[in-house]
């Protein structure tokens, strides 16, 4: 629902992250990684994505978009498991005492600069 | 997240995609990587860090100013204003209040708090693009139209939605979410991130119970599965059946900011 905005931020830090010895550099993919816990539609951010990135160095760019699974660590026993239901609590002592170790991730890795571009600044 | 449906499940066997093959490796380990057709920059940010700073920003105003923040997060129309109206009633006189309403389903949010003579700012969201969220920044802009100095607690009415809010830091002390027995028993199942970031939950409109087929005891284990130990407080908005608990557990809090 706020995949717009999401997908703006993530064309200002792309673009803020090309080096600054690669002027006019095209960024040719985004590497995004979402956890599956994040507030995202995966397909929404991807069609914000493409709108957003118009006019930008990141006009026809490919937004990857690597899933992250909900991992979890019991804070009693230490068992760690993935969680893929809706239960919190430790598959294997039932303790509620638990730290969410991945799964909230919105996050950009890398932005690749398309070739053609990086290699005329030089 | 999994706003229709549980996400976890269906995409759990088909997360890679079939059309981008994986050129990068595990994470750390990709600095200037040249790879088959182009080359690789990391940057690992995360997306939401700019309304990150701006919520430690407003948390660190709120507290330098001795108020303490909650931010109420419901549906549309599951009570948030009436539950806020009612507890203004019996917290003004021991805590001073003000109040941001960001809800924007009802114009007449603003004007039914504001009688309980705490200073009001009602945010239109669509000012700042239509979000179903409110966001740091909009509550910075709000915050300057309030004495700070004058108020001890400061309780934000977000928008009504239960999946956005939740990814949105506000610099708030305390997040409460509101289910009412009119939605269904399994929505803490379907909204989990929601109900784990809450620090406590309100089951409202227990009124309605003898008229419906409702089951509050699933509904009360299904937060709870979703975020065990967290407080839940059954009660009516309307007919204030079960406020007091909520009161008292609200004004501790309140009460526990004040003594650091
Ligand atoms: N029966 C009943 N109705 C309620 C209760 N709390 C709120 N309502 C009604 O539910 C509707 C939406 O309430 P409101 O507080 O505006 O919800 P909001 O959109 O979350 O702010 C209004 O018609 C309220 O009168 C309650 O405890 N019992
Ligand atoms: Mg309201
Ligand atoms: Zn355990």
């Amino acid at each position: 629902m706020h995949e717009m905005g999401i997908a703006m931020q993530i064309v200002e830090i792309a673009t803020e992250s090309i080096p600054k010895d690669m002027a006019h550099a095209r960024v040719a993919r985004v590497n995004l990684k979402v956890g599956k816990l994040a507030a995202v539609v995966p397909e929404s951010l991807r069609f914000c994505f493409e709108v957003a990135a118009r006019e930008t160095p990141l006009a026809g760019a490919e937004l990857h978009i690597e899933e992250i699974p909900v991992e979890a660590r019991c804070n009693d026993c230490n068992h760690e498991w993935t969680i893929s239901e809706p239960v919190f609590t430790c598959q294997k002592c039932n303790s509620g005492a638990i730290k969410i170790l991945s799964g909230r991730e919105l996050d950009i890795e890398t932005i690749e600069i398309a070739d053609e571009d990086a290699t005329n600044v030089s | 997240m999994f706003p229709e449906g549980f996400k976890i499940i269906r995409h759990l066997h088909h997360h890679e995609s079939h059309k981008s093959p994986r050129t990068h490796t595990q994470s750390g380990t990709v600095k200037n990587v040249q790879t088959s057709d182009n080359r690789k920059i990391k940057v690992v940010r995360r997306v939401l860090d700019v309304n990150q700073q701006m919520a430690e920003r407003n948390r660190q105003m709120f507290h330098e100013n001795g108020v303490f923040v909650l931010n109420i997060m419901s549906s549309p129309g599951s009570g948030k204003t009436t539950t806020l109206e009612k507890t203004l009633e019996r917290i003004m006189s021991n805590i001073k209040c003000a109040v941001i309403v960001g809800d924007i389903c009802t114009t007449n949010d603003a004007d039914r708090l504001a009688r309980s003579g705490a200073p009001v700012v009602q945010i239109n969201t669509d000012e700042f693009g239509g979000d179903c969220h409110l966001a740091a920044h909009v509550i910075e802009k709000a915050a300057n139209g309030i004495d700070l100095e004058a108020i001890e607690c400061l309780i934000v009415e977000n928008v009504g939605n239960l999946v956005c809010p939740a990814e949105f830091d506000i610099g708030e002390d305390l997040r409460v979410v509101i289910l009412s027995v009119t939605e269904g028993e399994d929505k803490p199942l379907k909204y989990p991130l929601m109900f784990r970031e809450c620090d406590a939950a309100i089951l409202n409109k227990i009124d309605l119970l003898p008229y419906l087929d409702y089951d509050s005891e699933a509904a009360v284990q299904n937060i709870l599965q979703v975020h065990p130990g967290i407080p839940v407080f059954e009660l009516s908005a309307k007919t204030e059946e079960g406020f007091k608990p909520w009161i008292q557990w609200l004004t501790a809090q309140v009460r526990s900011n004040r003594n650091h």
